[in-house]
């Protein structure tokens, strides 16, 4: 098994160096900015998955950790950042010294969004269902306001990645981009799906059984919150940078929603299904831009077919497996649930 | 009894699961390679010359791109009937962007990169514009915003460039305005805090009308889509001001306009060409009579270039024709122009030649495009009164 | 202290029309469990409705009293349709499935009849006709309330009196407390639940449609987004007042309202929209029932 996990991270590696080398010639910007939207979403996606889907908890408002890890990552690069990366490319080949600094702020816009995940998940996640939702909603709107009215990052105007001369904060390589991402994805992969991660799906089975079996409940699902926020900042920070200009516009209920979408229509449970879902239906909008006013339209139907047809979802709870697929289904030993 | 699948034995799924989401990552993006258009055309004589525009046509502010997208329209129609350019016909592309700021640069990206267009028009807001702008400048193809007015978008690169005002020219406008015509020393502010026009626009209104040494009475905020102004209004009659400045969009100003009279407010209310449209005198009706704002022109001018546009846009789409609508037809009037200027539409001929457009007969004013890309034009002061935009002065560029 | 007592009177009127749209909402919610999102949109609808209803029959250019009967009869009529359509079609069939869905499909509508708003009746904000020529109702000093802003509280208690009679004193009410209560116990003593959900639906969209009419007249300005966040803002004034009670909707509408007002006035403006969900928090937090809510608390 050790040789068959090494196997596939070689596998990994190589293909997100192939990707950072041969994608920007197969592709021209537009692609490769849809590629870039893509992994963001499944970063973000996945991170709330880690919420709603394996924890049971509602949490709608996660966008506002988005933004979060955004625009701290951002001011990170503009006022301090830039001048760290200027210094670097003196001494350094440009191309790494950008390799180099770029995880700085993800890690900052990361650190802060997490501890706004704290800061939130402490006090309403003692809440239940619903009301646990419109909480979350509530402060993903706090969170947008009260980002608004920061002037020092631009408030209505924007907050752009302005650098010294010859410096660029932004970042767009596929190769890193897929590579923190990946990095995530193994590392949620790994917490949920350890021994340990069994209380948090012990806690949305039956929240009373599991305080009754000795687990702290209130604490797993803190945890839980804010290790995704810690995600859903990365996410946020990775946006920045990609574009080189943020607005809290990109930070609203919808895209909150959207993310909500993306968890549910992929499978409540499934990091692969959220993945997925978020892949596909990042890309649909601009697949289906011929259609005009229609394609919201379509959109929302899309959403709420899928709810009414297959509420579980594509994946339901389970993984994207190669093992699964090549074993006939009969023969499948596992819980399947 | 099957004892439930230990989460050891699962470890390594995840790895597994990931690297077939990666791959087929890379085959969706190689999908979507086959599906790239070539860009270039034959050699045929009435090929189109491509222009791009990327608006809001959905999404929150959904009137403001629809209504640039159909000024822009009605130019190129025009331009066509009359023969095209360089013997060209002109085809526009329209892309939605949502009213998000994001979408703003895939729409241009994807007008670049899959339509090959020559050029860009958009975007209405300042911060969608300053999300597409460097790809423009990144790609080499001139794009000329019609309606933002924050000063950083021309400051991306030199292929950026802007067919309206400023935001320090028009706030100093009305400042001075308030200030020398109105006597007013003690001036409110009410400011739409989410849209980046009206805080430009008031910021530099506060800055000017204290460098005049005017005083800056109260500073009330509200959101774009909001109804309900009586409480900001409420606070800005008690700090008993000389005049009102409400630098937002015409989809409040009529509203505020109505509840500003029912709670007593007596003095003017002034604003910026944010209110130039039917919908102004439509929603605020009696209660907008007396006030100012500046705008690029009158509708009532006895200019007959003003005149024909406004008939023809009546015609064309059945309304009348707003700021927007006026700002997306120059623009696309000087594209057009600065395209048979230059006699190619080659990138950075096509960038001198824009750059170098000069007394431009616009509807929106006589435009010339100074040296950092924006355009300098006289702004006129409107009274509204009778139920209409009536000219009051004009107040030179400067 | 007169300018304290205009912002009061101010809040107040804004808080008629949040409690009538947090009517609809504690109703929905209390027999089916469903934060309906979908219900801001029928208050948008019933606004356009009414819009249209009015321009057909050319009342814009005679106010009446009759003619705003009229339009509000005929806008209630049509959102009550919408509502018994949209529980018909697309939260019937997710009964059973986890709530979750439920509350993605009410997004789904709601996002999906913004858009078709936005498609029909085009993106441009239109102009209400005055049903109703606006007139002081009475002015003391500088404190000036308009005969609207009076119609508009007065209309909302009325009607909350209305709703309160129609679930305490007669047969479908006794139903809807039931269905509320227990479902499958209620099916059991006979109570046709589909029809009960589908009634109360179309009492709550009727209710949505009355405020859209009555903002119209207050603030004349409609556009198929407005209904967004006043829809928002009324479910927070529902858990405000508890959810599921129906005077405590109109306690938490006016409440949120009279808030708001002061919080805009007196501190920033900015937050305006922040202090809503600043309360839901506080709420939630502090008394989750909500101010006259039934200690109905899931807590183990």
């Amino acid at each position: 098994m050790r040789g068959r996990g090494l196997l596939v991270l070689g596998a990994a590696i190589a293909a997100l160096v192939l990707a950072e080398l041969a994608l920007p010639q197969l592709l021209n910007r537009y692609y490769l900015t849809i590629v870039v939207r893509i992994l963001v979403a499944v970063l973000a996606a996945t991170s709330l998955q880690l919420v709603n889907g394996f924890t049971g908890q509602f949490s709608i408002g996660h966008a506002g950790f988005m933004a979060v890890g955004a625009y701290v990552s951002a001011a990170f690069s503009v006022f301090v950042g830039g001048h760290w990366l200027a210094t670097l490319q003196g001494a350094l080949p440009a191309e790494l010294a950008r390799l180099l600094y770029f995880p700085l702020p993800l890690l900052a816009g990361g650190l802060v969004a997490s501890l706004a995940g704290l800061v939130v998940g402490v006090p309403t996640l003692r809440l239940r269902g619903d009301y646990l939702a419109i909480a979350t909603l509530g402060f993903g709107e706090i969170i947008r306001i009260a980002i608004l009215n920061v002037d020092a990052v631009g408030g209505a105007r924007g907050f752009s990645l302005a650098a010294p001369p010859g410096v660029d904060l932004r970042y767009e390589g596929i190769g890193l981009i897929g590579a923190v991402v990946a990095l995530s994805l193994f590392v949620m992969a790994r917490l949920v799906y350890a021994s340990g991660g069994l209380a948090f799906r012990a806690v949305r089975e039956d929240e009373v059984a599991a305080e009754a079996m000795g687990i702290p409940t209130t604490r797993v699902k803190v945890e839980a919150f804010v290790v995704a926020s810690f995600f859903a900042g990365v996410a946020g920070a990775l946006f920045a940078h990609a574009e080189g200009y943020v607005h809290t516009n990109s930070f609203g209920f919808v895209r909150s929603f959207e993310l909500v979408a993306f968890v549910v229509l992929g499978g409540l449970g499934s990091l692969t299904g959220a993945a997925l879902a978020a892949a596909v239906l990042t890309a649909a909008p601009e697949l289906l831009r011929g259609l005009g006013e229609w394609r919201m339209i379509l959109y929302s139907i899309l959403i709420i077919a899928t709810m009414i047809l297959r509420p579980q979802g594509l994946m339901g709870s389970r993984e994207l497996s190669l093992r699964r697929l090549r074993r006939r289904p009969a023969a499948v030993a596992e819980a399947g649930s | 009894m099957t004892a439930p699948a230990t989460a050891r034995g699962r470890g390594w799924r995840a790895p597994l699961a990931l690297g077939r989401a990666l791959a087929l990552a890379a085959a969706l993006g190689a999908a979507l390679a086959c599906g790239q258009e070539g860009g270039g055309g034959s050699a045929s004589g009435a090929e189109p010359i491509r222009i791009g525009h990327f608006a809001s046509l959905t999404g929150d502010t959904a009137t403001f791109g629809q209504s640039a997208d159909a000024g822009i329209r009605l130019a190129i129609e025009e331009i066509n009937a009359a023969g095209g350019v360089l013997g060209r016909p002109l085809l526009l592309i329209s892309e939605d962007d949502r009213s998000i700021t994001e979408e703003a640069r895939t729409a241009a990206q994807k007008l670049i990169q899959r339509d090959g267009v020559v050029a860009l028009l958009g975007e209405v807001a300042s911060s969608r514009s300053l999300a597409a702008a460097p790809e423009a400048q990144r790609a080499g193809i001139p794009m000329i915003t019609p309606a933002s007015t924050n000063p950083k978008v021309t400051e991306v690169g030199d292929y950026v460039f802007r067919t309206c005002f400023i935001d320090p020219f028009q706030g100093a406008v009305m400042a001075r305005f308030a200030f020398e015509d109105l006597g007013a020393r003690r001036v409110a502010i009410l400011s739409d805090f989410k849209q980046d026009y009206s805080v430009g626009l008031a910021e530099f209104f506060r800055k000017t009308f204290r460098e005049l040494g005017g005083e800056i009475v109260a500073d009330e905020r509200y959101t774009s889509g909001d109804i309900e102004f009586r409480a900001q209004l409420t606070t800005i009659r008690g700090a008993k001001p000389d005049a009102v400045f409400v630098p937002g969009y015409y989809t409040e100003v009529g509203l505020i306009a109505k509840q500003a009279r029912e709670l007593g407010i007596d003095v003017p209310l002034l604003g910026g060409d944010g209110w130039d449209s039917a919908k102004t005198l439509e929603i605020g009706g009696d209660a907008v009579e007396g006030y100012y704002f500046s705008n690029h022109y009158a509708a009532d001018s006895d200019n007959p270039r003003v005149q024909a546009f406004v008939r023809r846009f009546e015609e064309r789409h059945g309304s009348r024709p707003d700021a927007m609508a006026a700002l997306g037809y120059d623009a696309a009037g000087i594209l057009a122009d600065a395209i048979r200027r230059a006699g190619t539409t080659d990138g950075p001929a096509l960038r001198d030649a824009i750059a170098a457009t000069r007394d431009y007969e616009g509807v929106t004013g006589r435009i010339t495009i100074d040296a950092d890309r924006n355009a300098r034009k006289d702004a006129v002061v409107l009274k509204i009164e009778g139920g209409r935009f009536r000219f009051f002065r004009t107040v030179p560029a400067s | 202290m007169e300018q304290f007592l205009q912002q009061l009177l101010n809040g107040i009127a804004w808080g008629g029309i949040y409690a009538l749209i947090a009517l609809g909402y504690t109703m929905v919610y209390g027999v089916l469990r469903l934060i309906n999102f979908a219900h801001g949109e029928i208050y948008m609808v019933g606004a356009m409705s009414g819009y249209y209803v009015a321009h057909a029959l050319s009342l814009g250019s005679r106010p009446s009293l009759g003619g705003l009967l009229v339009v509000l009869l005929a806008a209630m009529a049509l959102c009550a349709a919408l509502g018994a359509t949209i529980e018909r079609v697309a939260y019937r069939p997710l009964r059973q499935a986890p709530r979750l869905a439920a509350l993605i499909t009410a997004i789904g509508v709601s996002l999906l009849l913004q858009n078709v708003g936005q498609l029909v009746f085009g993106a441009d904000p239109k102009f209400f006709p005055a049903l109703l020529s606006s007139r002081e109702a009475f002015r003391v000093g500088a404190l000036a309330v308009s005969n609207i802003q009076l119609m508009v509280v007065v209309t909302a208690l009325v009607l909350m009196a209305a709703l309160e009679f129609v679930v305490m004193r007669t047969r479908f009410g006794r139903a809807m407390r039931a269905v509320s209560a227990d479902a499958p116990a209620a099916a059991l003593m006979g109570v046709n639940v589909d029809r009960v959900i589908s009634g109360t639906f179309m009492l709550g969209s009727a209710l949505a449609a009355a405020a859209g009419i009555l903002v119209g007249l207050s603030n004349p300005k409609i556009d198929p987004l407005m209904g967004l966040l006043p829809g928002l803002k009324a479910f927070v004034a529902a858990v405000l007042g508890g959810i599921g009670n129906i005077p405590g909707a109109m306690a938490g509408g006016l409440l949120l309202g009279i808030v708001e007002t002061l919080v805009s006035g007196y501190l920033s403006s900015t937050y305006r929209d922040a202090i809503a969900f600043v309360i839901l928090i506080a709420i939630l937090l502090y008394r989750p029932t909500g101010l006259f809510g039934s200690g109905q608390v899931e807590k183990v």
